[in-house]
Formats: structure tokens, sequence, C-alpha cells
């Protein structure tokens, strides 16, 4: 092996050992952030009781979740009610290795370390885990794989409820992952590659994609909330139809993976919302952050943060407002609403930004933006007008709904 | 949907629904910079808004008189009074002729906490308490014997007053 070699294995190692902690530590800290937001959403405190204001409470809970018994049911099938667990908690965890945690450290280490010898890493070091070309795909076809772990749990469980929430989730997985897909073709056709570092840059050249591509961050966002099966989307876990759906045979650790997956699954869903359409670790309006350095990456990183944890709370915002659908609703919006939206958009987005670049030769990021911008104003508002019928922005007006009592009560 | 399901037929026109989800994220929003209501139990016990009523009827309580010894003067009107049959009773007398209880215990799990006994006493000896916090180890401490209910500090139900019957 090349000194090279080494220093990139060697680093590799490192980032991942610090993602993998923080992303554990992190979601530990959500499960207590969860119950906090709620409770301070019913006007009460959340819990805090363990440790000062509760910080400890995920640590009471991981204590009591591994010495808690296990139990199994008798017909279950073994292997796979073993399995389950780890097949939907892996690909939960794993998806944050793409993202881009922040701006990209300039790197010039030469040492002769004890073992390996000479190991050396010079120029930019990409600060996500692997610095995949088709970092985007990957993340596609990762976050469809979390379905086994859940489909596999409720069938090999052995227990009605537990297949029914198997049954659902794989149905409103696959539904929703459609028009996911779909409507991040857009965000490809702009940036024009699928690597998250280039979609990151050409957020800082340009817009961020939430100004130029709105109707996609809204596709993506209710498709996420479907794909981390979380409220209003918790058909697999409906707790009050379900009892708690696929994972209501499990107990003890194998539960908490779950719950882990759940909360991973929460991280990545709003880190890709903060990358694809946030900008990413940008900070907008600066320059500084990409000349590169060691402030800068740190900094970055804050801010990267900060944005991923915002629409984290948006998740846990949203279930704390919203009540569950319909199982036909939850069908009727992705396949009726969601995917012929999705679709339309990429072929009006496709025509808009080749009339842009070929026609008017408005070539540069901002230009373009700016004019994707202003069609999306007209698109959104016509989107919403049919969805919606209009009133997202009005309001029904108070005459017409007089007029429309009125007319009711005087054609019987 | 399923047949023989019965469709509600719903105000479309007049819906609004990502109006009706912003409005409602609004409200939780709102509701998450209010004030807490929530009292921290342990710490706190009554705050100026609620206290427990003095009409509450808990634990029992045996007063005393000026020389440390139970008013009961063991006429057994209590254990012929009591729906839940928990009190017994066994009196004695002493060279005076004074009757005194020389067993009195009340089984605290059997009581229904009517306060019958404490309306039927004659010496106002026995009483219900305003008292909550009753946990033990084991399920024999809950007998309370003579002593123990001559132990107990906590104020004495007022029961209900017909005359003032909403306790004002």
């Amino acid at each position: 092996m090349t000194p090279d070699q080494k220093g990139f294995i060697l680093f590799a190692v490192i980032k991942l050992l610090v993602v993998f902690t923080v992303m554990m530590v992190g979601v530990a800290l959500l499960t207590l952030v969860e119950r906090k937001v709620a409770g301070w959403m019913q006007n009460r405190p959340g819990p805090n009781r363990v440790g000062p204001s509760g910080i400890l409470q995920p640590l009471a809970d991981g204590i009591k979740n591994f010495i808690k018994e296990e139990t199994r049911p008798a017909s279950a099938n073994e292997f796979l009610f073993l399995l389950a667990p780890a097949l939907s908690f892996v690909p939960a965890v794993i998806l944050i290795a793409v993202i881009p945690l922040a701006a990209p450290l300039p790197v010039n280490f030469s040492a002769n370390l004890p073992l390996v010898g000479l190991t050396t890493y010079h120029g930019l070091m990409p600060m996500s885990v692997a610095e995949l070309p088709i970092g985007f795909i990957f993340v596609l076809a990762f976050s469809s794989l979390g379905v086994y772990g859940i489909a596999l749990a409720g069938w090999s469980s052995n227990s009605k409820y537990s297949l029914i929430g198997g049954l659902r989730a794989s149905a409103q997985l696959i539904s929703y992952e459609v028009a996911m897909g779909l409507s991040l073709i857009p965000v490809l056709l702009i940036s024009g590659n699928a690597s998250f570092s280039t979609i990151v840059a050409r957020q800082q050249q340009g817009l961020w994609f939430i100004l130029p591509l709105f109707l996609s961050f809204f596709v993506f966002l209710i498709s996420g909330f479907a794909e981390t099966n979380r409220l209003p989307f918790d058909l697999p876990e409906a707790e009050s139809e379900l009892v708690a759906g696929y994972h209501s045979e499990y107990s003890a650790m194998k539960f908490s993976l779950f719950m882990i997956a759940e909360y991973a699954h929460i991280v990545t869903v709003a880190a890709m919302v903060a990358t694809l359409f946030f900008g990413g670790w940008d900070i907008p309006f600066t320059h500084w952050d990409e000349r590169g350095g060691l402030l800068q990456t740190v900094i970055t990183s804050g801010v990267f943060f900060l944005k991923t944890f915002f629409w984290i709370f948006f998740v846990m915002w949203i279930r704390w407002t919203l009540p569950r659908f319909r199982y036909d609703q939850l069908m009727a919006l992705g396949w009726k609403i969601l995917l012929p939206l999705s679709l339309a958009y990429i072929m009006v987005i496709a025509v808009a930004i080749q009339v842009i670049e070929s026609l008017l030769g408005w070539t540069d990021p901002k230009t373009e933006g700016l004019a994707l911008f202003a069609l999306n104003l007209l698109l959104g508002w016509l989107v919403f007008f049919l969805l919606d019928r209009g009133r997202v922005v009005r309001g029904v007006a108070p005459q017409a709904r007089v007029a429309a009592a009125s007319a009711e009560a005087g054609a019987p | 949907m399923a047949i023989g399901v019965k469709v509600m037929a719903r105000p479309e026109q007049e819906v609004s629904y990502i109006r009706a989800t912003l409005k409602g994220m609004a409200l939780t929003f709102k509701h998450m910079l209010q004030a807490r209501v929530t009292m921290q139990y342990p710490e706190a016990k009554s705050t100026d808004d609620w206290r427990i009523s003095t009409r509450w009827r808990g634990t029992h309580r045996m007063l005393t008189d000026e020389q440390g010894r139970s008013k009961c003067v063991a006429c057994g009107l209590c254990p012929q009074v009591c729906p839940a049959n928990c009190i017994k009773l066994v009196p004695g007398e002493d060279e005076g002729g004074n009757r005194y209880p020389l067993i009195y215990e009340i089984d605290e799990f059997r009581c229904v906490f009517c306060g019958y006994c404490q309306e039927v006493c004659p010496e106002e000896a026995i009483h219900v308490g305003v008292h909550y916090e009753n946990s033990e180890y084991s399920r024999d401490r809950f007998v309370y014997d003579l002593e123990r209910l001559q132990a107990q500090t906590h104020p004495v139900s007022t029961l209900w007053d017909p005359a003032d019957p909403r306790g004002q």
C-alpha cells in the first residue's frame, strides 16, 4: 500500500467513527427531544426527572432496554425475527455516510505512524464519510431497503397485527418511494450530477434549490414523512388500530433497534432536505465559507447541524399537530396527487431549463435560478389552486360562505 | 373504499387542507411557548390555584385527650356502621368502669373511605384524614392498630356539611 492509500483509510476510519458516534448519541438524544417537544406542545414540561432537566433520560431508557427480558413468540420464524431489526437499522444509519456534513477540509498530513509506517494525506478532504459520485442514487437505493426490515418483522412475528403493519409498510413505502425519487429528478436536471457535493456547490453558485424547485421540495418533504413512517403517515405502527404494528411482538433491545432506525431515518431525511434544498453546509450571502480551512469546516458543520435540526424539529412539530391519515387517503395522496405532480413537474422544469439555457442563453446559475423561481411562483400558485381549490392563500371569503349558505337554504 | 362502507359527504369545496395544516401548526407552536401547567408533584403538593379538599376522606386518625389516651370509649358504633366491615374493636373496662378499646384495628385495604365512622362517633375520636401518601412495602402494614392511628398527625376531614353543601 502506498502512503496515500494508508492516509485515505486512516481518515476514512476516523470520519466513520466520529459520524457513527455522533449519529448514535444524536439519535438517543432525539428521543428525549421528541418527548420534550411533545410535552411543550401540550403545556407540559416533558421528562425532567433523570439528570438535570431530563438530559439522562435516553441513558436510562437504554439501560432499561438492555436489561429487559427478550420475549420471542412461540411460532415466530426465528431467523427472520432476529434479522428484521438489523435489516431496518443498518440502511437507516448508513445513509448519513454520503451526505457532506461540512465544507471540505484542506489537509496536509504526513506522519510515520507505528505499525502502519508512513502515512500521508494531501489536498481537500471531503467532509462526508464516503464521497460517492453516485451519492444520490445510493440514498434512494438504501432508503428503499428499509422496507425489508419492516415487512419481514411483520411477517416473521406470526401475529395478525404485525402482519397488517408489515403489509401496510411495504405498500406505503413502495408507493412513496416512486414520488420521492421522481421529485428529485429536477434537482439532478439543474445540478447535472448525482453527487451531493456537486449539488451543494451548484446551490452555492446559484440559489438554494428551495426557491427554483419549490414543488420538488414540497413533494419530497411529504414523501419523506411517509418514508420515515412518521405521523401523519404512521400507518405501519398505528398504535390505536394495530397495537404497535410491525414491532408489537418485539421487546427489549430489538424493539430499541426499531426506534433507533426510525430516528436515524428522521435524521437522514432532515439532512437530505437540508442538503438538497437548503444549500447543505452553505452559509448564505457570503463566499467566505467556500475558501477552505479549519475554521470554515467547523462553522459550516455547525450551520449544517442547525439546518438539519430545524427539519428534525419540523418532523416532530408535524407529528404533534396532524392526526393519522386513513389508508385510502394515504394511497390516493401518493398515487393520484404526488406522482402525477412530480411527473408533470419534471417535464415543466426540463422544458424550462432547455428554454432558459439554449434559447435565452442565461447560463449564469443565479439568473437561471431566478428565472425558475419566477416560474415556480406561478406553478406553486396554480398547483395549490388546483390541489387546494385556491384557499391556501385567500381563505374562504366570508361573503362567499354566506352566499353559499343562503343559496342552500333558498333551494331545498 | 371497501364494499358497504358508508362514505360521508364532506364539504370539499369549503376545506383547504394546506391552510388547515398551517393553522394547526401555528396553534401547536403557540402552545409550545405558553407556560407549563404541570405541578411538579413530590416537590410541590399544592399551588394557589389547586389544593386538596378539606373534605377529602383518606386514611384514618384517632384523636387523643390531654393525657395522650385515645378518646375512644369502645361504644361499638363504628364497627356497626362500617359498610366494609374493616374495623376490629375489642372493648375493655378499667377499675373506674371506663370503657376503652383493648384492640382497635382498621384494615385500610378493606376500607371504602365512606367516612361513616367519623360521622357516627359520639366522642369525635375516629376521623378520616386529609392524606393520600400511603405506600408501604408489605400488605400487613396496611392494618393500622390503635397506636399507629393515634400517631398520625395529618389534618382530619371536615366531611360534608348539610348546612354548607358547596364547602363555602
